[in-house]
């Protein structure tokens, strides 16, 4: 399936998480920028710490972790 | 806003949870069974690029045909009065009333700060594992696999099967605990059989015993980790760091309904009974979240909840003792493994004064450790205000100054307005509650 990270379409398998497909599309640039500006990539896996945080189809702090990539979804890590 | 009804509500779709809900749908209960992830599993049978674990399709064929109402994606809010719980899902907020409740939370990864935590390629060590399972490349990475606990071992075998370069296994107990543990491991049946097929998967594998991880390092992720051993230390290079010091219970939900804590196997948990009672009436707990003691035991102690439930609202049979034996034994292991793997002492002496204590915010130990408790820390620097709610900071603080924790609050889990304007609730108050 596509989707599209940052205005970039992606393609990815079933079952993919948001924040995989993030690491798939780009290597080491992460979710979310911390309050001082340093580049987070998910830690916990497990929906507790919040460090893979994005936009999903215009829904703030979405858990990359914690959702799954669907058909024609936009992913935004720079919102 | 809608509402739902339940006789059981079950929370938490994991091994406890399916168990749980299994038996007591089996006896004519009706259930509503909630997970927050996608799909039901849990962590140690969560799928692997969405197709479920075997247990765990059999459990839903069951659950299926007993017509039990599945929610995933679906999260506790908080607690409202009169046996009802605000409810966050797919479709937005709902209140749903219970008769009985059992808790199945499940537990998290004990993380802690160490400097270099925050690079992008450091992971928790079933985070990474869980993260894998839903397409995380890691094919052909190095990863260092760091901490303590059985958990490490488990997660270094998954990542090599899906192709990860396994660099090192650094666990910080030392050669002789960790031979009294095998020791005690073979002599049990089943698991003694586990812990030889674990080794085989691992052969060839550095296992460092005895060492822990002093930083992180690299040019905007993570390219080394210094470790350390009895006064020297060495480097490894890698691309990804997995690291853990065991499971801490989730017991938050439990704790906001006011069911007591206690320490058991190494981490507060909720306090049960044989029944798997909490020390509130109609409300249970099963799994790591009531003592971290694996999935046999979480099995176990779903079976047995489910079981007494259904005796208490259809007088269907009461739980078999033999269940109670089987459980005993696993609860022996998992006092073993909470003797062998005991988390970290000493943890502010891994601490430099620039190093993130709280991920969210990005609050240095300098800034924190100067304040007398929690309450402290928080108001003066944010520590615990961000989207954790303390979860992992706190953790931290708690165990390293001595501090003890700020009580729980709702809501449990960052939720949009709109579902907290669901309430609808006269004797409720957001302005009393809400932090």
């Amino acid at each position: 399936m596509k989707v599209a990270i940052d205005g970039r379409a992606v393609d990815v398998r079933t079952g993919t998480l948001v924040a995989a497909a993030i690491e798939l599309a780009a290597p080491g640039v992460g979710a979310r920028l911390s309050p001082s500006g340093s580049r987070r990539q998910p830690l916990c896996g497990m929906g507790v710490c919040g460090e893979c945080r994005v936009t999903v189809d215009g829904r703030a702090h979405t858990l990359g972790c914690q959702t799954l990539c669907t058909e024609g979804m936009e992913i935004r890590t720079d919102a | 806003m809608h509402e739902l009804l339940a006789s059981l509500v079950v929370v938490g779709a994991g091994p406890a949870g399916l168990a749980a809900a299994a038996k007591a749908s089996a006896a004519g209960v009706d259930v509503v069974l909630l997970d927050a992830a996608p799909a039901p599993g849990g962590q140690i049978w969560r799928a692997r690029h969405a197709v479920a674990a075997a247990p765990v399709a059999r459990a839903l064929a069951r659950l299926a045909g007993a017509g039990v109402q599945v929610l995933t994606g679906t999260r506790v809010v908080m607690a409202l009065p009169e046996r009802t719980l605000l409810i966050d899902g797919p479709d937005g907020a709902f209140r749903l009333h219970w008769d009985r409740l059992i808790l199945a939370t499940g537990a998290r990864e004990r993380l802690l700060p160490f400097p270099g935590w925050t690079l992008p390629g450091v992971f928790g060590a079933g985070g990474l594992q869980a993260l894998v399972k839903g397409g995380w490349p890691i094919r052909g990475r190095r990863v260092l696999v760091a901490g303590t606990g059985p958990l490490l071992l488990a997660v270094a075998s998954a990542l090599r099967r899906e192709g990860a370069q396994l660099v090192g296994i650094a666990e910080e107990a030392g050669s002789a605990a960790l031979a009294r543990f095998a020791a005690a491991l073979l002599r049990q049946p089943g698991k003694g059989w586990q812990a030889l097929q674990l080794g085989a998967s691992l052969r060839g594998v550095p296992l460092l015993h005895g060492h822990r991880i002093v930083a992180a390092d690299g040019d905007g992720r993570v390219q080394r980790v210094v470790l350390e051993e009895g006064g020297s230390t060495r480097t490894v290079a890698c691309d990804a760091l997995a690291a853990g010091w065991g499971l801490v219970p989730r017991t938050e939900l439990g704790q906001s309904l006011g069911c007591a804590l206690a320490p058991r196997f190494g981490a507060d948990a909720l306090v049960v009974d044989g029944a798997q009672r909490t020390s509130v009436p109609g409300v249970f707990a099963v799994g790591e979240c009531a003592g971290i003691a694996g999935a046999q035991a979480a099995q176990l102690q779903g079976e047995i909840a489910g079981q007494v439930v259904a005796n208490e609202l259809t007088g269907a049979a009461a739980p078999p003792a033999r269940l109670a034996r089987r459980l005993a034994r696993e609860h022996a292991f998992a006092a073993a493994v909470a003797a062998t793997f005991p988390a970290p002492a000493h943890w502010a002496d891994r601490l430099r004064d620039d190093t993130l204590v709280c991920r969210c915010e990005d609050v240095p130990w300098s800034a924190l450790r100067d304040h007398a408790d929690l309450r402290s820390a928080k108001l003066a620097t944010r520590c615990g205000m961000g989207h954790c709610q303390g979860r992992l900071c706190h953790d931290t603080l708690a165990a390293v100054m001595h501090w003890p924790r700020l009580p729980v609050r709702p809501p449990l889990t960052p939720a949009p307005l709109a579902a907290l304007l669901a309430i609808q609730d006269p004797r409720f108050s957001i302005e009393e509650t809400s932090t």
